[in-house]
């Protein structure tokens, strides 16, 4: 059975701004938030996957989005390295949680900043890396070394989509969606050298954090307002969940970004 | 040029990193060598690479630095350059550096400073609170100086070829044969010296007897006239033979007119000798009106600075000529600046020396009768130094007509 972990709202806010999306002038409707987070927990359970639950700390408003905790493979925590002081005191909190769950905590060198799954994400047995806002491409190779796999780090050019998972998903081997903006040439070669089929996301899907979506086999959850993406997976034969998501878009994150599979891979 | 080392590492081959790196370093104002790669034998085997980024700049080089950086490159730690005191006046610590003729620059407290003068065969004394790096010769060694030992810590820049248009310099590289088609290097040595004049470089003469003897001091004394010679490094031997020749007609008491030998014509150099000390100094006896031509007079009547060094088996000599020969070197030294040509003629000691004070930048032409000269002379390890085996009185007489065409 597949695990996903999640941290529910209790302490969520737009407290501080490290992203564009954040204004603390914009704040987020809590109780709105609970459910909308409420529904994408039962969704996912409905998919037939367990829930984990970290218990949510006060003061740390953005450890529901517990897809930057770290990286899971096999039994091995890989934790990050936050680049932004207002979440480096999550670390302590995931970390506890792995490690009275029986993981292997694996600890990057402290100079090296990672955030998680959040900019790591497979496709096959590749690992697609981002860089540049959030993590640094240094803990790439890190990461390369320690996991014996082929890492492709790509540059992100958007700081609105700072991290990997606000531009692109992966939907299994040889396939994923993505924001060809996101990336600058490069990067965009990069992928289209490694994944066949490159589902495109239009700017203003992209902007409703359409790549931010949780792929669970067939079934794909994604914030509400996406027809064209939808459109895209249903021909493909994808279940789609669309899900509204409004509340954690104020603070840059959606569906992928509340969630981190344990394991990944 | 200022250069950086840095390195990569990880899948920066799949992952399209390095040509990413390579197209920055390019697209902003860079260049690179690449000095290893290393690429991973399995998929998920990490590649290596080391560059050399070089720019225009110091600002450059740290700017690409910077930006090469963000994708995962890192500056290779350069190594601070040792420093040890001398031991007492006149003397390096053990395994001091030596320097090259080219260009140099040491690294200390953090930063590339470039030792001037840039002159073969010193040491170099580096001052750490002005962070001044100077060459240094034996005699200025004073005891405590801080003085670069081993190779650590210092960088010599290689010259770069020119890539706009080839030179003489570049196409006859320094090999010496008297086969050479002279006319045509001969020509592109005019062309190397008009364009020279034409950018404001000055010219150096380093000529010895032998520019009088063969009957040349007439086509060197144009080349002075017309502004083709800044400054002229002999010795004794060249000045007194110009002075006899001016005075009586005669070389070492040969009329060179018809080549008959003058009646006791070999008292000829040394009352020419007498006469200038007499005068108390070559721009006296012409002031005074007792020389009036000649290489000499030229020299004294066109502003051309002129360094006479002695030897040990000099007549005379005349009043000019600096006897002690480490007065005589730094005399040379405080006039290479600025140089762009050095024409050296007939004298292998002068050439030698002089060729010792030069930095490799300076186009070096070595004219000499015997292949061996030219060969020691051009074997300077300079692209920059062209050798011609022959007679003096030809090359210049040929010099000159490129040059003045039409006479002058």
């Amino acid at each position: 059975m597949r695990r996903i972990l999640l941290c529910s709202p209790d302490y969520y806010g737009i407290e501080y701004e490290i992203n564009p999306w954040m204004s603390r002038s914009h704040a987020a409707d809590r109780p709105l938030a609970v459910k909308q987070w409420q529904r994408l927990s039962d969704v996912i359970e409905k998919l037939g996957c367990k829930v984990e639950l970290v218990a949510p700390q006060p003061g740390l408003p953005d450890m529901v989005f517990t897809a930057n905790a770290g990286l899971v493979v096999g039994s091995r925590f890989i934790r990050s390295n936050f680049r932004h002081p207002e979440r480096q005191g999550e670390t302590s909190h995931f970390e506890r949680w792995f490690a009275d769950h029986s993981f292997e905590i694996v600890r990057l060198p402290k100079e090296l900043l990672f955030e998680g799954e959040g900019d790591a994400l497979f496709c096959g047995d590749v690992l697609f890396c981002g860089y540049r806002f959030r993590s640094d491409i240094q803990s790439h190779q890190w990461l390369g070394d320690v996991l014996r796999c082929l890492v492709i780090s790509v540059e992100l050019v958007d700081s609105r989509f700072y991290h990997l998972d606000t531009c692109f998903c992966p939907l299994g081997e040889g396939r994923a969606l993505w924001f060809p903006d996101g990336f600058r040439d490069y990067g965009q070669d990069n992928l289209r050298d490694h994944i066949l089929d490159l589902i495109e996301v239009v700017v203003d899907e992209a902007l409703r954090f359409a790549c931010n979506a949780v792929v669970i086999e067939r079934d794909v959850l994604i914030s509400e307002g996406c027809p064209k993406l939808g459109a895209a997976l249903t021909q493909r034969g994808y279940r789609i969940h669309e899900l509204p998501m409004t509340e954690f878009i104020k603070a840059g994150g959606s569906c992928k970004c509340l969630s981190l599979l344990v394991p990944q891979r | 040029m200022f250069s950086q080392e840095i390195e990569l590492r990880g899948h920066i081959i799949d992952s399209l990193i390095l040509p990413k790196v390579l197209d920055e370093i390019l697209s902003h104002g860079g260049n690179f060598k690449i000095r290893k790669i290393q690429i991973g034998q399995e998929r998920t085997d990490p590649s290596h690479a080391r560059l050399e980024v070089s720019g225009p700049s110091p600002e450059v080089v740290d700017d690409l630095v910077r930006r090469l950086r963000q994708h995962g490159a890192e500056p290779v730690k350069e190594a601070e350059a040792q420093l040890a005191e001398a031991p007492a006046d006149g003397v390096f610590p053990q395994d001091f550096y030596v320097t090259t003729n080219q260009q140099t620059f040491v690294h200390t407290h953090g930063k590339w400073i470039e030792v001037k003068p840039t002159i073969m065969d010193s040491g170099i004394a580096v001052d750490e609170t002005k962070l001044e790096a100077t060459a240094v010769k034996f005699y200025s060694v004073r005891k405590g100086m801080k003085c670069v030992v081993g190779h650590h810590g210092v960088r010599v820049m290689p010259l770069q070829r020119a890539t706009d248009r080839p030179s003489v310099f570049e196409f006859m590289a320094s090999n010496v044969s008297s086969e050479k088609p002279k006319t045509a290097v001969i020509r592109e040595i005019a062309e190397e010296i008009r364009r020279a004049k034409e950018q404001g470089g000055k010219i150096l003469v380093v000529a010895g007897p032998a520019v009088v003897h063969t009957g040349a001091g007439e086509h060197l004394e144009k080349l002075i006239r017309c502004g083709y010679v800044q400054r002229l490094f002999a010795g004794n031997a060249l000045a007194a033979h110009d002075i006899e020749q001016a005075l009586f007609g005669t070389s070492l008491g040969v009329y060179l007119k018809h080549g008959a030998l003058a009646d006791e014509g070999h008292e000829n150099h040394m009352r020419a000798i007498n006469a200038i000390r007499a005068a108390g100094g070559i721009a006296p006896a012409v002031e005074k009106g007792v020389l009036s031509s000649g290489i000499m007079y030229q020299c004294v009547k066109n502003h051309v600075e002129f360094v006479l060094a002695g030897s040990i088996r000099d007549d005379g000599p005349l009043p000019d000529v600096i006897t002690d020969a480490i007065e005589a070197q730094k005399a040379m030294r405080a006039k290479v600046e600025g140089l762009s040509i050095a024409l050296m003629m007939g004298t292998m000691l002068h050439s030698i020396a002089v060729g010792n004070l030069l930095p490799a930048a300076v186009k070096t032409i070595c004219v000499d009768i015997s292949p061996a000269v030219v060969t020691k002379l051009t074997d300077r390890g300079s692209f920059q130094a062209i050798g011609l085996v022959t007679d003096i009185e030809p090359f210049l007489r040929e010099l000159v007509g490129f040059l003045m065409p039409h006479g002058s």
